[in-house]
């Protein structure tokens, strides 16, 4: 039974956007109880199209022909009065940040409360117990804790658990999903995908899932309709799309997705060791006052590898493993507490002053956001030669330097000249590759270099990466939190949990015949991996490589 | 919380401490000596009598030792004696004190109110003639020096309309008690006390505009459309509360203004405050009231400070819980 229905929905954008069209002659069908996943990139205007069904589309941005029907009404022409009764009691909506989606000045319990006082449903006492039930229901571990909390004193998954709640508080026949996922650590993303799908099943629910993601489809979705430039290029049942893409679009989409396998994998470890790490330990510790006691975190425990010249080692974990402050400790942005960091017999670890800036240049950092980690005010050209220049070399060499790198990582040489806004956020990426060859140091330190990106521009950057790794013979740290993308990438794989090392292998060991329970828990909770097993029988090649 | 503000507390005295002593080198850093512009004043250059001067104010001792005499006495407010107004100064600031702290607290007061519903109204019409009036009339407030103002204003509503009165604290020779006194002082209030928020209103006008419409476009609020909320309760609710927040600590960093700013003030009202009783004792070379007016005005903007710190964390969770 078809619940809602979309026709010919054109959505305008403002003046001076890039194209004229969010979203354009989309049409689609809801039935109930079905999970619809819309797939695409970022701009694709999957995510417009469900904000314009809640009414909720930025300012300037408004739907110019169409229609939407739900029970019988064109939500189009209803007013505001209408859509705002509509909303969270026949459409429920979550969002990719569960930290930022919620009031951080109200206790999660009354943030529940609300959607029974917006539609003048039950008594206070009554709003709070049927909160603490929906709690209950999402599987917080501690309803009657959790209802007090704030939003900052839960965790992302437990955040994301508070907002399900609220979107099905009044039961809505409907409930849009906006990349619900995405922030989310790859068990935790686990854990939300089985408690939707229940939800789903237990209420008859229908779901618009939104996700760039087609493992997250795989695991999911009864129908997919994917969208390109704000329109939709392909559609079907799930097992349809997935196996037998018919589109270009949608068999590029797919290819893109990272997969075991991948580069050839090398034995390295006869090899010099360019870098020998000896039980760095960093420990954090927070609050704390005159009169307090501080939390201590011990962010890195004990950690000691050794990388070899030429070798690529990918540091795994979830949030809060210790991953990137391991990371920031080599390249010393942040002080170890113990231990040695030996590069070319030099301890990194214990160098001050004028030792440690000479030392700096032979470890560079690629950072994950390519938005933030380019200075807005700076052009390429300065953003390239500003670290040359400061170890002394004349800056017309610097320059030529710059357009030699830029050719190097796929741009034109022009670039230059350019500010960093006028780049995709692919490109940037690549300036930051730049960047940090420039110095040409003798380890690169990726820090989720490519977690920002699409997939189809994550495969781009990770393919330029295994070239430069291969042409300039460069060593490689890549720390990030998905396995998928560290086995392309990686000779060896150690794992992190609470700041310890708890594997370290080869990749293929590692992804294959895992140790332990931890990076096995890790391996299961990766989305889609039944489906990439019969992707494989169905073209006869891995994900990645076809 | 408690804790919190004891370890405030603490801070607040350390501080103050500091610019006693930073105050008390400044003004014997400045050059001329007290007593030989007293003498001077006096008629007499005789050096005998200048060094008569010098050992009565304890001017003879060494420095390290006048400090040490000056800090205890702070210690027991004793802030030293005006050998021109012949009174000790700790009872010359007392006696002025209550007046400075009301109209301060008014201003500040009056500032913040008008500066955040004005701040929401423009936010809530951005774009709009309402938003660019309200804009404009608060930052003409802002441009303008605050004594013109001050003239204008009892100019316009004491001389020309003879609606409130233009200078005092109450009418002298009336003798009021009570209530009817209390009227009386409000009726003095309004003038000096409007002006002086007036001024201040601007900023915080600015700020709450920016604030809540930064605030309106994050996540949150889209989650509180989503549930069906009214415009007016998710304005109230989750935006204006959370735009507060910049709000409020650019108000402790405003009370120092304010409290300079009614120096002014109290001057043009001829309002018997601290203000005015310093700008006397800079004309006057009064050093120890100079001392002391410096160290009640830092202590009250360290007050102001302290209030708005508190406030902070009784708003903001995050705050509350970590500290």
């Amino acid at each position: 039974m078809t619940i809602l229905q979309i026709r010919n929905l054109s959505i305008a954008l403002p003046k001076g956007a890039d194209r004229p069209h969010a979203v354009e002659d989309v049409s689609l069908e809801l039935a109930a109880g079905e999970i619809l996943c819309i797939v695409g990139e970022s701009g694709s205007g999957k995510s417009m199209s469900a904000n314009a069904l809640m009414g909720l589309l930025p300012e300037g941005v408004r739907p110019v022909k169409g229609s939407i029907t739900y029970q019988g009404r064109d939500l189009l022409q209803a007013d505001e009065g209408d859509l705002r009764a509509l909303r969270g009691r026949d459409i429920g909506m979550i969002f990719q940040e569960p930290l930022s989606a919620l009031n951080p000045l109200m206790r999660i319990g009354a943030q529940i409360a609300e959607v029974f006082e917006a539609h003048r449903l039950l008594t206070p006492v009554a709003r709070q117990s049927r909160a603490l039930e929906l709690l209950h229901e999402v599987g917080l571990p501690d309803p009657k804790k959790a209802i007090r909390a704030y939003p900052f004193q839960l965790s992302g998954g437990q955040r994301q658990r508070v907002m399900i709640a609220m979107a099905l508080a009044l039961e809505p026949k409907v409930l849009i999903a906006d990349e619900p996922t995405t922030a989310l650590d790859v068990t935790t993303q686990a854990q939300i995908l089985k408690l939707i799908e229940d939800l789903r099943r237990k209420r008859n629910m229908a779901v618009i899932f939104i996700t760039h993601d087609f493992g997250v489809v795989a695991d999911i979705a009864d129908r997919v309709i994917v969208m390109q430039h704000g329109r939709i290029v392909e559609e079907g049942p799930a097992r349809d799309v997935l196996l037998h893409a018919r589109h270009p679009y949608t068999q590029k989409l797919i290819a893109a997705i990272p997969g075991p396998g991948g580069e050839a994998k090398d034995d390295k470890q006869g090899a010099p060791a360019i870098l020998r790490v000896r039980g760095l330990n960093k420990i954090y510790k927070t609050g704390g006052g005159l009169f307090s006691s501080p939390r201590v975190v011990h962010a890195v425990n004990d950690m000691t590898f050794d990388l070899h010249t030429g070798e690529t080692i990918g540091i795994v974990g979830e949030s809060g493993s210790g991953k990137s402050t391991a990371g920031r400790c080599l390249v010393r942005l942040v002080a170890p507490d113990s231990g040695r960091v030996e590069m070319a017999g030099v301890d990194m670890a214990s160098l001050s002053g004028a030792d440690l800036r000479a030392n700096r240049r032979r470890i560079q950092m690629i950072f994950q956001d390519p938005y933030s980690s380019l200075n807005p005010r700076s052009t390429i050209g300065r953003i390239l030669t500003e670290g040359p220049v400061s170890y002394g070399t004349p800056r017309a060499e610097a320059l030529a330097r710059a357009r030699e790198l830029l050719e190097l990582v796929g741009l034109d040489a022009s670039a230059v000249t350019r500010y960093p806004h006028e780049f995709s956020g692919g490109q940037r990426q690549r300036v930051g590759i730049a960047r940090a060859l420039a110095l040409q140091p003798d380890i690169i330190i990726a820090d989720e270099a490519v977690s920002a990106l699409d997939v189809s521009i994550q495969a781009q950057v990770l393919d330029l990466l295994a070239d430069l790794k291969r042409q300039l013979n460069l060593s490689m740290l890549f720390i990030t939190h998905d396995l998928r993308v560290a086995a392309q990438v990686c000779d060896r794989i150690i794992v992190m949990k609470q700041g310890r090392v708890v594997e370290m292998g080869s990749a293929d060991t590692v992804l294959t015949a895992p140790e332990h329970d931890y990076t096995r828990a890790l391996l299961e909770a990766i989305p889609g991996r039944d489906y990439e097993r019969a992707l494989k029988d169905a073209t006869g090649v891995p994900a990645c490589q076809s | 919380m408690i804790r919190f503000i004891l370890a405030r507390l603490l801070k607040a005295a350390v501080i103050l401490m500091a610019i006693l002593v930073l105050n008390f080198f400044l003004i014997h850093a400045a050059p001329g000596d007290p007593a030989a512009v007293m003498a001077g004043e006096a008629g007499a250059t005789d050096e005998q009598f200048i060094a008569d001067l010098r050992a009565r104010f304890g001017l003879d001792q060494p420095l390290s030792t006048q400090l040490w005499l000056y800090i205890k006495g702070a210690a027991q407010l004793d802030l030293g004696y005006s050998y021109r107004q012949n009174m000790p100064v700790a009872q010359l600031i007392l006696d002025r004190l209550p007046a400075t702290l009301l109209l301060t607290l008014t201003a500040f007061v009056i500032s913040i109110v008008l500066g955040v519903v004005a701040g929401v109204l423009a936010a809530s019409r951005q774009g709009g003639w309402g938003d660019t009036l309200i804009s404009a009339v608060a930052m003409i407030f802002y441009a303008t020096p605050l004594f013109w103002i001050a003239l204008m204003a009892s100019l316009l509503f004491s001389v020309v309309l003879g609606w409130l009165p233009g200078f005092g604290y109450e009418t002298i020779g009336a003798n009021y008690t009570g209530l009817v006194r209390g009227l009386d002082i409000a009726r003095h209030l309004i003038l000096p006390a409007t002006t002086l928020g007036l001024f201040f209103t601007a900023i915080y006008m600015r700020m709450t505009r920016a604030s809540m419409l930064e605030v309106s476009r994050l996540d949150f609020v889209k989650t509180a459309r989503a549930k069906g909320l009214r415009p007016g309760v998710i304005q109230r609710r989750h935006i204006l509360r959370n735009a507060l927040l910049p709000v409020i600590t650019l108000a402790g960093l405003q009370a120092g203004q304010i409290v300079g700013g009614a120096v002014l003030t109290e001057t043009v009202f001829a309002w018997p405050g601290i203000g005015r009783l310093m700008f006397d004792a800079i004309n006057q070379r009064d050093y120890n009231v100079l001392l002391g007016v410096f160290f009640v005005s830092a202590a009250m903007v360290l007050l102001f400070n302290l209030i708005t710190d508190i406030l902070y964390v009784v708003v903001d969770p995050r705050i509350r819980i970590r500290s």
